[in-house]
């Protein structure tokens, strides 16, 4: 099976977590690419037109992420992706989440922001996603995130 | 045209200032984007916000970014595959809650595209650096090589 025929969802919210998703463009765009964030005038912006829209949401607004939750769902459900990836934060958790209803290969990579511990998503990743990948070597360990590199 | 930046967040009047004193002999435009800082920079064109829109224009057209060690700045320069110098906030001097930018700029130092200025008195030096760097948005640091060859194996089922 040729690479362009696997299948990848890859998720982020607006500003840093987007920038790191767009700095894994080049390895990602061999892949049958989708892409979907919170803020679809920026991947505009970066030529990047048919990109999924989720609502914003965090772990202090429970009705906004019960919404993107759904929508993270149905994005999952139509694009039916054999890969899931997302650099953050809480709307790629869900589609994660949902991407283990579908039995899609899951993947959460922390940002680069987080250089003093994991993000709450990150840790429940450890968990729920196949596999979490932290960008700074200090904070990987055996029972812990793993590392294999950083965005920069 | 040299960019500086200092987020939105909270101001950074130290480097505004170094910055502001350095502009005249730097003989190209310098455009600062001063946040929440108080001191009014005299030798270069100073604005409190920059509308994204705009301020990736101007990226487009930065010979070099100089700014705070904000993450969110570094990507963005990475993207637009511009030099950076990165002098960090201090917390003694009441410019952060806790020095985390200056354990940043200790892991990022010497990573492609990136310099670093302890403090004021070093950036006159490493703006110099950054003006002569050329080439360097070709060559991907040994971590990023590492994460987007895990990546990939990853995505295709590989050990690894």
């Amino acid at each position: 099976m040729g690479k362009d025929s696997i299948r990848v969802l890859a998720v982020a919210s607006g500003g840093g977590h987007w920038e790191q998703l767009m700095l894994l463009r080049p390895t990602l765009a061999q892949y049958d690419i989708r892409f979907a964030t919170t803020e679809p005038a920026v991947a505009a912006q970066h030529g990047i037109a048919d990109v999924e829209s989720l609502p914003d949401c965090n772990q202090n607004m429970p009705i906004a992420s019960a919404l993107c939750a759904l929508v993270a769902l149905w994005v999952v459900l139509k694009h039916r992706p054999k890969v899931i990836l997302s650099t953050g934060a809480a709307p790629g958790f869900f589609c994660i989440l949902a991407g283990r209803l579908i039995g899609a290969r899951t993947l959460w990579i922390d940002s680069v922001a987080n250089g003093e511990e994991l993000s709450m998503c990150g840790k429940l990743s450890k968990r729920f996603a196949h596999q979490c990948w932290t960008q700074w070597e200090h904070l990987a360990g055996p029972d812990r995130p793993r590392y294999f590199g950083a965005v920069l | 045209m040299i960019i500086v930046t200092v987020g939105m967040q909270l101001g950074f009047d130290r480097l505004i200032a170094a910055m502001d004193a350095l502009a005249p002999s730097l003989g190209m435009p310098v455009i600062a984007q001063t946040g929440k800082g108080t001191y009014q920079p005299q030798n270069m064109e100073a604005r409190v916000k920059i509308a994204p829109a705009e301020f990736e224009a101007l990226m487009g057209e930065a010979r070099l970014v100089v700014a705070h060690a904000g993450i969110g700045t570094v990507l963005t320069a990475a993207r637009c595959a511009k030099p950076i110098l990165l002098m960090p906030r201090r917390a003694d001097l009441g410019e952060h809650r806790n020095d985390h930018q200056l354990a940043t700029v200790g892991k990022l130092a010497g990573r492609p595209g990136i310099l670093v200025a302890a403090d004021e008195s070093e950036l006159e030096p490493r703006i110099a650096e950054g003006l002569a760097l050329t080439d360097w948005s070709a060559t991907r640091s040994p971590t990023a090589q590492q994460l987007h060859a895990a990546l990939a194996a990853f995505i295709e089922n590989r050990p690894l």
